[in-house]
């Protein structure tokens, strides 16, 4: 069995959702050891330890919570010269990306991104990845040692298994050279009612809601069956709605029990984000539209009407 | 720094994502395909050229691909780019993104530029690493997922966009900033920057220029297998009835 890391990614103190996810893949994977960096390591780590690390490697030097990606590099860079690993499993997130491409660059190893499921296969791993547009999954083999693969959200059930991991202190220290982009603020804009990534139901708009003004429509449905709204890229793109909301690639993966498409083609960028939802109903004018072939039940007509007589009658049957 | 700016911008050629995805028997992209300057890319220009006309300096616009490649260089050219590279050379067909980092940095490094700005991801490979691996191997510190950026002096002040807000993050000259789509609306290229385009440099270069070995590829596709793709249920026209239709789905799956 190899020696398997996780990146245990901390904000602000909590732990990622995607930190446990990967503890549950790890698991059948090797011996698992995880890196938790920043505040909240220490508290982190027993909950790693109880979803089945090992070892939890901690270190909370502000310079973590501080400074961008540099000094998490570093800090793994350093820890895998002298106890190298097998393979590395990131969360694919925004601050995770950051880490894992660096230091694939510094290792020179190269990475496996945007994966949905990983093997061990002949002494080393095997990703499942989505390839040309999501049509077809490839399996991609690491060439080198350590394998890098970033994991999208989601993709595992965090379990606790019990157990208690040996903390151990990271001892590095994070030269200036490495201070440089530096978080001197942080802004929370969205005040979220139902968080997306946790709603049952998600109602998601396109360009076809043909425009900003019109997403009140979907916010009256989602307030009727208590879900949560999100969008398609192509609107964020275009600034009718912030990227908070964003489902897909880019965005969130969410996997609710119903998730309706309103004037959302499908492009795999989005799909990627949404199809391991239980249900999907897809509200489109075009019956070509991807998004239909992947429907549960796909309805062919104008969003514009349908939406608001949808909430009307759900509201009714609440009744 | 007495404020005007080298900067490089990184495009990429890209299947048009207006279009639909096409595969041939052997699992390629159809040659038929459109090509365009990743939009994702027009955005990373556009907020290169607005940071050229308020502090003053040069954007380039660095690629790697085809010959063809090169049309996607002349668009931002013709939108006000001052010149280009195309980093092109049969042996990087198919290159993975570690050695995409390499061949990039390589073309970048002896521009010495102030700032580097990288798409958050392609519209096609949508991997998003070339950004961080670029950062790393030029030695720079990264800002990604940019909304907002501003320059004073040596000092750049970015709004890095997050799950649920945004950070301000703070750093030196050269960086590299890697933004999303919403930082700044592309400008159409005018009849005049069309023109002004044709006469502008774009410098070809190889592997062998830039000095680096292809390598053994970081990781190898050993199969290629269809999605999992979910059955497609029924597709109704909305004769007014689509709205029971959806209540009955519902109420199967139990949320009303």
């Amino acid at each position: 069995m190899g020696k398997v890391w996780v990146y245990a990614e901390l904000n602000q103190g909590n732990l990622a959702p995607t930190s446990l996810e990967l503890m549950a893949k790890a698991r059948e994977l090797g011996d698992v050891e995880a890196i938790a960096l920043g505040a909240g390591a220490k508290a982190a780590a027993a909950t790693l330890g109880k979803h089945g690390a090992k070892v939890v490697h901690v270190s909370e030097d502000a310079a973590f919570d501080d400074f961008v990606a540099e000094p998490a590099t570093d800090a793994l860079a350093s820890l895998h010269k002298e106890q190298p690993a097998d393979l590395i499993l990131f969360g694919f997130t925004p601050d995770s990306r950051d880490v894992a491409g660096r230091l694939a660059a510094r290792l020179e190893v190269g990475l496996i991104s945007n994966a949905g499921d990983i093997a061990a296969k002949d002494g080393g791993y095997v990703a499942k990845v989505p390839y040309f547009g999501g049509a077809k999954l490839a399996s991609m083999k690491a060439n080198k040692k350590p394998a890098i693969v970033l994991v999208r959200p989601k993709s595992f059930e965090p379990k606790e298994v019990g157990g208690t991991a040996e903390v151990k202190d990271l001892k590095v220290t994070i030269d200036a050279g490495s201070k440089r982009a530096h978080v001197t603020e942080r802004v929370v804009e969205a005040s979220e009612k139902v968080k997306l990534e946790d709603a049952r139901v998600v109602i998601s708009g396109g360009r076809g809601m043909g425009g900003p003004d019109n997403f009140p429509l979907l916010e009256d449905l989602a307030g009727a069956l208590g879900g949560a709204v999100g969008a398609s890229r192509a609107v964020v793109d275009a600034g009718w709605v912030p990227y908070s909301m964003q489902v897909g690639q880019t965005g969130k993966s969410v996997r609710p029990g119903v998730y309706i498409a309103v004037g959302i083609s499908g492009a795999m960028q989005h799909t990627v984000g949404m199809k391991a939802s239980k249900v999907i109903i897809a509200i489109n004018k075009d019956a070509e539209a991807p998004i239909m072939k992947m429907a549960d039940l796909g309805v062919v007509g104008d969003a514009l009407k349908i939406v608001p007589a949808l909430t009307a009658a759900v509201k009714a049957k609440k009744r | 720094m007495t404020g005007a700016l080298k900067i490089v911008v990184t495009v990429k050629q890209v299947p048009d994502p207006n279009s639909n995805l096409t595969l041939e028997a052997d699992n390629t992209l159809s040659r038929e395909k459109e090509v365009v300057l990743d939009p994702g890319d027009e955005c990373g220009v556009e907020e290169g050229l607005q940071l050229k006309e308020a502090h003053g300096g040069e954007v380039i616009l660095v690629s790697m691909g085809p010959e063809r490649a090169k049309d996607a260089i002349r668009k931002g050219l013709s939108m006000g780019a001052d010149r280009g590279v195309l980093i092109t050379d049969p042996q990087l067909a198919g290159a993975d993104a570690l050695l995409t980092a390499r061949a990039l940095a390589a073309a970048i490094k002896p521009e010495a530029p102030d700032l580097v700005i990288c798409a958050t991801e392609s519209y096609d490979g949508s991997t998003g690493m070339v950004p961080p691996m670029l950062a790393e191997l030029l030695g720079m510190p990264q800002v990604s997922f940019a909304k907002k950026v501003e320059v004073d002096g040596s000092t750049i002040k970015v709004h890095r966009q997050t799950a649920d807000g945004y950070q301000v993050v703070e750093v030196s000259t050269p960086a590299l900033i890697s933004v999303t789509a919403g930082i700044a609306e592309p400008r159409y290229a005018s009849l005049k920057g069309i023109m002004a385009a044709r006469s502008k440099e774009i410098k070809q270069i190889g592997l062998g220029d830039l000095g680096i070995d292809k390598g053994e590829p970081a990781e190898t596709i050993e199969g290629l297998a269809d999605a999992e793709t979910r059955k497609a249920g029924s597709v109704i026209e909305d004769d007014g009835t689509a709205v029971d239709r959806i209540i009955q789905v519902l109420v199967e799956a139990k949320v009303v």
